[in-house]
Order: structure tokens, then sequence, then C-alpha cells
């Protein structure tokens, strides 16, 4: 059984919100290379605002970063080491928060390239040039790390619930893809009247992402009993923010359920595509919050009983 | 370079009487804090920005034991302090590497080098470190670096009245351990042992002690718990990595499909 006399770092407003911010702009950004990559040409307009929106997340998530720091204004030592007689780039591999500034700088000018891209072409059609696909993957890649480490440097620390697991990272990168589908969903429809089926496409695929969130969550629970660990989640109050998340699956799980309802002609082609439930404004807004009090309880509840 | 030093902090002898805290608080100029009115005679608390020295009370007299003199169980005490681990946590994870080890091999934070991310907390199996919110930078126990440049022992050391806190060439001080801990097991102090002398904790403690029971006892990890946080890093990553992978793997199926019923429709 695990033991742990470590105290609290006090990460709380500014860090959930930017795990949070964080997971919707590395998840829009891979989502939106994805509809790129093997969606239908109408799906370009969905990608666009994902890139769009990419951007200004992460600027903000910078932002984030820098309030919760004792010193703000020395945000730059995390890249820079200042120790007289070492000065030099700050890089440390084994240190997730080290890897992760890199990757957030770094997915900056990704973001920060699709973002002019997509501002600078009018119209919808695809007509994307292979460079771009190139940055694109590879900004995806980075957008994937940007969603996920940040459970990871929970898990790399000493603190009850987090280094008890090493799940939080999957269920992380699952629940960013789940709340940024349902975001997009969400946005596509105010963008084109031609987007209901993205936003039956994005519909379907929260729902698979929301299974795998699923599937993270009993895995992140048997961890914690292996540690002997999982009373600190089931204890009052976190077990009502657990019972919210599980709450937050229904639309996702919904729409899931409701995928086969895709109406044909008698030729056999598809005339409309099945409103997904997270495509609609409550809908999206319950995954979108349920992914919130996801890294709320799971930022907390190591930090305080 | 200088020999490493440590401290051997020996608990069979400490009275409790806290003027480890008291020195520690004056020669770093730390601020006094209201008095906390805690289960027994501790008024501090724990260790923090403020508190580079605790003294623990540990109260193991069971209330319903028919406690007669001569079959008493004591109360263990223990000036804790930060460790000076070989191997440190903190600064495994100080992504600024703000925390540096010294000439001596003890473990400083550079307060001008950190920006307050508070990881080495969060990190810390101890809970040694501490936020200041006045500084907005991290701190902990210094090993008075001050004084070692200045060939002076350390304030707690220097003030302790019982030699419970002893400082000195850690090669010194592996020796005086040993010695005192055959002298308790002559005597048939069997729970007695010595917790970081060698290299199960942390590779070892450059603060390590002589405690009269279980190190869980006093609030310290044993060495099957003591890990570094980076222990966690390959599956971390790797969980992350698959399920991912996964997420690709389910979005292009429901993008595909659906894509391709639109397609028809078009």
């Amino acid at each position: 059984m695990a033991e742990h006399f470590v105290q609290p770092p006090h990460w709380e407003v500014w860090i959930t919100l930017y795990f949070f911010l964080a997971g919707i702009a590395g998840g829009s950004y891979t989502l939106a290379t994805m509809l790129r990559l093997w969606g239908s040409p109408r799906d370009e307009a969905t990608a666009r605002i994902a890139f769009t929106w990419a951007f200004p997340l992460v600027v903000v998530c910078g932002a984030l970063l820098t309030i919760d720091l004792g010193k703000p204004l020395r945000f730059w030592h995390m890249m820079i080491n200042t120790t007289p007689g070492s000065v030099g780039l700050n890089f440390k591999p084994w240190s997730p928060i080290s890897l992760g500034t890199w990757a957030l700088l770094i997915f900056s000018l990704f973001a920060f390239v699709s973002f002019l891209e997509v501002i600078t072409k009018r119209g919808n059609d695809r007509n994307v040039s292979g460079a771009m696909i190139v940055w694109n993957i590879i900004g995806s890649l980075i957008a994937l790390f940007l969603a996920s480490y940040t459970g990871v440097v929970l898990s790399v620390s000493n603190q009850p619930v987090w280094s008890d697991s090493y799940a939080i990272g999957g269920l992380f990168v699952a629940s960013a893809l789940s709340a940024s589908a349902a975001f997009l969903a969400f946005m596509s429809r105010f963008r084109s009247d031609d987007a209901l089926p993205t936003e039956s496409r994005l519909g379907l695929a929260d729902g698979y992402f929301v299974t795998i969130e699923l599937i993270m969550i009993v895995a992140f629970f048997v961890t914690l009993s292996n540690a002997g660990e999982l009373w600190r989640e089931t204890a009052m109050p976190w077990v009502i923010g657990w019972i919210l998340i599980l709450a937050s699956f229904i639309p996702s799980l919904m729409t899931l359920r409701g995928r086969g309802r895709t109406r044909y002609s008698a030729s056999g082609g598809a005339i409309a595509a099945s409103r997904a439930v997270v495509g609609t404004g409550t809908g999206a807004i319950i995954v979108i919050i349920g992914v919130l009090i996801l890294r709320f309880v799971v930022i907390y509840s190591a930090q305080f009983q | 370079m200088p020999e490493q030093v440590g401290f051997f902090t020996d608990t069979s002898v400490c009275i409790g009487c806290k003027a480890c805290e008291v020195a520690c608080k004056e020669w770093n100029q730390l601020p006094g804090d209201p008095p906390k009115y805690l289960d027994s005679f501790d008024n501090t608390g724990k260790l923090d920005a403020e508190n580079y020295r605790h003294v623990k009370f540990i109260d193991l007299v069971p209330e319903s034991a028919n406690i007669i003199t001569g079959n008493g169980a004591a109360w263990l005490m223990m000036s804790d302090i930060c460790k000076h681990c070989t191997n440190a946590s903190c600064m495994e994870v100080c992504p600024t590497n703000a925390i540096v080890k010294t000439e001596y091999n003890t473990v400083f934070i550079q307060p001008e080098v950190c920006n307050g991310c508070r990881d080495c907390i969060s990190a810390c199996p101890y809970g040694v470190i501490g936020f200041n919110e006045q500084t907005g930078v991290v701190s902990k126990c210094t090993f008075c670096y001050d004084r070692l440049q200045a060939n002076m022992t350390p304030a707690c050391a220097k003030a302790c009245p019982t030699q419970s806190i002893q400082f000195g060439t850690l090669t010194d001080l592996h020796k005086k351990a040993d010695a005192r801990m055959a002298a308790l097991q002559a005597q048939g102090y069997s729970q007695a042992q010595l917790y970081g002398r060698d290299d199960s904790v942390y590779g070892g403690l450059g603060a390590f002690f002589l405690l009269m029971d279980k190190p869980e006892v006093y609030g310290l990890p044993n060495a099957q718990n003591a890990k570094l946080p980076s222990r966690n890093n390959a599956k971390g990553y790797l969980g992350a990595f698959i399920t991912a992978a996964v997420g690709v793997l389910a979005g292009l199926i429901a993008i595909r499909q659906n894509s391709d019923d639109s397609q028809r429709g078009d």
C-alpha cells in the first residue's frame, strides 16, 4: 500500500483551466487535421473553425500557466537556465513540466501558422498544399502530446492519487478529444448550413472518445485501488464530481446509440445525417463541463481531503 | 572539493525543547508564525517556507492502557528537516534547474532562479518544501549554506543541547550512528533503526536519523514507498500514447464511416 507524507502544491483554478483548455486546443487541432485528411470536402469548414480556435486557446493556456507562477515575470526560466555558471537552455526530458513547456511553445508556432492559413483563405474549398498537410500532421502529434502530458505531470510526483495512477495521461487525452469533438460539433453549426453531416461525424467520434474515456476511468480507479487510495475518490465531495462526470457522458452515449439513424433515399444515398446530441447547445455544454469537472476532481481530490 | 557533510539526528535523545527551531528561525531570519495549539506540544505543525526545522511530538501512549511507573510508553520526539537526499525528488522534477547540489552535496534552492511553479512541492515525499507568498518562490532548509562557507556549524546543530542533532562529515556521522545503534541494540531497543544511513532511501540521506520505531510512525516513507517521481514517466507516457493512438483510430473510423455515407448522398 502506498503511503504519502507530501504536501499539496496548491495547483488550483489556473492549472485546472490550463489543463482543460490545453486539452481542447490540442484535441481541436488533431480533429481538424483528421477531418482534412479523412473527412469529406465539406468538413473543411469545421476544420477551419478548429484551426481558428486552437491558436487563441493556446495563447490563453500560456497566460494561465504564467499567472499561476509565484513569479510570473520569470516564466522564461522554464526555458532558459539562469543558474550562475550554467546559463543555457533548460530541457529536462524526464521532467514533464519541462517537456510540456517546450511542447506548448512549439505547438503555439504550429497553431499560429495554421491560424494564419485559415484566416487568409476565402471560401470553404479544400485547397490545401501538401506542405500544409505535413505541417498539420506534425502539429497534431504535438497537439496530442499537449492534451495528454498534463496528466503525466500529475503522475510524475509523489502526491496521493496522482502518483498512484499512470492512467491520468490517457484519461486526459481521451477526455480532451471528447470535449473537442463536442465543441466542434456545436461550433460547426454556426459556420455552415451544410454542417449536419460533419456534426454527425463528430458526434459519432465523440461517442467513441467517451467510451475510451470510460475505460480509462476504470483503469484510473483500478490503479488507485491497487495503491489503497481509492477512498480519496469515493469520499465526499469528490464522489459527487464522479457522478456528474458519468452523467455528462449521456449526450455522447445517446449520440453513439443513434448513429444508425441516417436516412437513405430509394437509390441508397443518404439524404440526411442524424443530429448528434452533442451537437446541440445543451449536449455540447454538458459534455464540455463534464470534462472540466474531471480535471477539477482529479486535481483537487489529491490536494484537499 | 569539500567533503560531503550531513546531519545525524538521534531521536532517542531529543527532548523536544525546540532550540533547533528557534536557532534556525533566528539565523535564517524566518518570520515567526502565530502559534498553533495542536494535539501535543507541537505549535509548528509542519515544515514549510517559514519553518525549516520542525520538532515532531508523536504520542504513542494508548488511551486505555494501564500505565504505571515503569511500564509507560514514551512519546517519540524528532527534529525534522530537509533530508538532502542523494537522489532528490524535488531536484529531479524542477523545470528551471533552480534546485542544485552544492559543493557540500547538500540540496539548495536558488531563490533568484525559482519561478514558483511548485512542482517540487508535489514531488518532495517528506513535505519539506513550502511556498512563500511574500517572495513568490519556494524555500526550505539551506543546510545553513552561508555558515558552511564560513566553516561554521549549522545553527540547529549548534543550538541542540542534547546532541540529538549532530553535524559533521558523512563518513564520521555514519561511524557515530553505527556505534549508537549497536549500543541501543545491546540495551534491548530492538525497534531502533537507522533511516537514510544506507542507500535504500533515495540513494542515502544527507540528513539521516536514528529512529525508535518504524519510519512511517514518524511520518517518513519506508524503503518500499520511497520512490522518485520519474518512476511514472514511462508508464504515464505509454498509457497516454496508447490512448491517443486508439483515439485517433476511433476518430478515423467515425469520420470515414459517416464520410462515406454523406458522399453517397452528395
